[in-house]
């Protein structure tokens, strides 16, 4: 297994696509693709992924179905780079080998594998065949702050040695604070050597996601992600377009080009925003409370349906450990709240 | 006591599972375990053994030894060793209850297809969240047509084999299959998760159906109810957490409403562990195959009025 070759000193996944389609309520339309990707293909950014918010085949019920088939976006977001490489994310259990081929054959160059931080062993499948169909891979392993830092880099180890070229330390619910980030990075890093490159997927949900891309781009981590207008679950992920600017300004070279970034932000994806994703009450409780930053939405509904306060879901889903996937139970921990509410 | 009037049977796969169906099988009324067998020795067969049931480590050659045979054969191995072994059960005459992912007979769920398959040499359990889920889809696809129905199994990091690891498409494909051919839905989807909480959480299913405008949501929940009875019938830890939710007709939905049922299952305890709702409902859907197996043919049949006194207190 070879790393793939990085040409700059950290190379940006602009994830607007697939993470942002969680704040789209996954109504994202061709145009609206086609549009962004033409507009960060042509400011330097090398991965764009464009998938449902909860990877290939999680339109659903659960987790809300797209607007528009996943596989005729990125056939579109494929159709319109002339330098950028195509990436999609797969959760095991949800999607399946069957939609990363059908994804493939759509022009999807990029895998990402994602499990929650300790079931890493449920992955080695997917991996095996994205290797098959000569796909570059990229593990995340999400929920990082829940595991710690030794008992990641092992679950890393699990990934690599079944294909995985870039295991991710993945903040999916925006809890990891500077140190906890660092400790997990080197963690990685010193698992994985020169095997693999190690990455970092943030949420502002406590305003880090930035902070914590500088930290990994100071201790040696390759590859990071972010999105325009932060246009993400939860209080969004780290702007696409602020990396670029702190990373210039630190002689850290992206390959970037700073201005295009934010005329892609402000005049192509500001007009289509549902809602800019902000540090609000619901978004903060959710990196205070470590909870999957793609509940908010989903909380937000079944608080107003059941009329119970958003921030109690959030923090008793918290409480109840849950994972990513678990959208489900949202609605049974609002209709438990009001039953508690009712009993008095 | 005269001579047993119960229907020999074989557990093959003295693993976790096998030893709670062996569990659950010691309360049978009309089954008998005669055999427990493995192919190395281990705590399984000594645990088979110590509740008076022989146990060999010399595989299915031993088992197709025994005489007399067993009727019916409980497979708790996998895949790759069922369908190796199915043919010989076959030959011999024996029906298999399979609990792999070999998929060789029918898909049976007990409350919802069970009549349809009494004559079936080889019957296929499904999967965990399948055999959870698929009774809900059923009592709603029989009152109004269900064009998707989607199931969402949340079960504990610690039961959760490698086996189910290794090959975790194989459970979301195999039940979104079933969900259809089973539970009776035009269209099908199934999804897995795993938490490692601690203390581990009980196993957790949703179900989500899509119901045609105008549906009597009075029936339908009516129909859910007695199914819940019904399946509580062999898992008594299986209930709702809340009644049915139906939401109205939406146009995110193509104009159609939903309801949603949300299920706890908790494991009897028998040998695993109560949060593993996951493999009781396995073992405990098997058990009930077998008990309705030998109930359809067979001895225990015909002396069926001398049955309820030999369920052990």
């Amino acid at each position: 297994m070879t790393r793939p070759e990085i040409r700059y000193d950290v190379r940006i996944t602009d994830t607007t696509l697939r993470d942002g389609s969680h704040a789209q309520a996954h109504q994202f339309t061709e145009e609206q693709v086609r549009d962004t990707v033409r507009a960060l293909d042509r400011a330097g950014v090398e991965v764009i992924e464009v998938t449902h918010g909860d990877g290939l085949g999680g339109s659903s019920f659960n987790y809300g179905f797209s607007h528009t088939n996943e596989l005729e976006l990125i056939a579109a977001a494929r159709e319109e780079v002339k330098q950028a490489r195509i990436a999609v994310l797969l959760v095991p259990g949800i999607g399946t080998v069957d939609d990363l081929r059908r994804a493939r054959d759509a022009g999807a160059d990029v895998v990402r594998v994602a499990t929650h931080c300790t079931e890493a062993d449920v992955s080695p499948q997917h991996f095996g065949v994205a290797r098959d169909l000569g796909m570059e891979t990229v593990g995340f392993l999400m929920m990082a702050h829940r595991t710690p830092p030794e008992d990641l880099a092992k679950q890393a180890r699990i990934m690599v040695d079944a294909g995985c070229q870039c295991p991710y330390v993945t903040d999916s619910a925006g809890a990891l604070l500077m140190h906890d980030a660092r400790a997990r990075f080197e963690a990685l890093l010193a698992e994985v050597g020169d095997e693999a490159w190690v990455g970092y997927h943030g949420h502002q949900n406590l305003s880090l996601g930035v902070a914590n891309s500088v930290i990994a781009a100071e201790v040696g981590v390759k590859e990071i992600d972010g999105s325009l207008c932060a246009l993400g679950a939860g209080s969004g992920n780290s702007p696409t377009e602020v990396l670029a600017a702190v990373f210039d300004r630190m002689g850290i070279e992206t390959g970037l080009d700073v201005t295009a970034l934010l005329d892609a932000a402000e005049d192509v994806v500001r007009p289509y925003l549902h809602r800019w994703p902000k540090m609000d009450r619901n978004a903060i409780t959710q990196g205070w409370a470590g909870v999957y930053s793609s509940f908010l939405l989903h909380a937000e509904h079944a608080g107003e349906r059941y009329k119970v306060p958003v921030p109690d879901i959030l923090r008793r889903c918290g409480e109840l450990g849950l994972v990513g996937g678990q959208e489900d139970m949202i609605i049974d921990v609002a209709l438990e709240l009001a039953r508690e509410r009712e009993q008095g | 006591m005269s001579a047993p009037a119960k229907v020999p049977a074989a557990i093959v796969g003295p693993g976790n599972i096998g030893t709670d169906l062996l569990a659950k099988l010691a309360r049978s009324a009309r089954l008998e375990v005669t055999a427990m067998v493995g192919v190395v020795e281990s705590d399984g067969l000594e645990r088979a053994r110590a509740m008076g049931v022989p146990a060999s480590s010399d595989g299915v050659d031993w088992l197709l030894r025994q005489d007399p045979l067993p009727k019916i054969v409980f497979e708790a191995t996998s895949a790759k060793a069922h369908a190796a072994n199915a043919p010989r059960y076959s030959d011999a005459g024996i029906r298999a209850v399979d609990l792999t992912p070999a998929h060789l007979g029918p898909m049976v769920c007990p409350a919802v297809n069970m009549p349809e398959h009494l004559d079936a040499p080889n019957i296929n359990m499904i999967t965990c969240g399948g055999q959870a889920t698929i009774p809900i889809v059923a009592a709603v696809s029989r009152v109004v047509p269900v064009s998707y129905a989607e199931i969402v199994a949340s079960t504990a990091s610690r039961s959760a084999g490698p086996g189910t690891r290794a090959n975790i498409d194989e459970f979301t494909q195999t039940t979104a299959r079933a969900v259809e051919e089973v539970g009776g839905a035009e269209r099908g989807k199934a999804i897995i998760i795993l938490n490692p909480v601690e203390p581990p959480m009980i196993m957790r299913d949703t179900v989500f159906c899509s119901l045609p405008e105008g549906t009597d949501t009075d029936a339908v929940a009516a129909s859910i109810h007695d199914m819940i009875g019904r399946v509580q019938q062999y898992v008594p830890g299986y209930t709702m957490r809340a009644e049915p939710q139906f939401d109205p007709p939406s146009e995110k939905w193509g104009g159609r409403g939903r309801v949603a049922v949300f299920l706890e299952v908790k494991g009897n305890g028998d040998y695993l562990p109560e949060y593993a709702g996951n493999l009781d409902i396995m073992t405990a859907a098997a058990a009930q195959v077998g008990e309705l197996l030998a109930a359809g043919t067979g001895d225990a049949a015909e002396r069926s009025s001398t049955q309820e006194a030999e369920v052990p207190a």
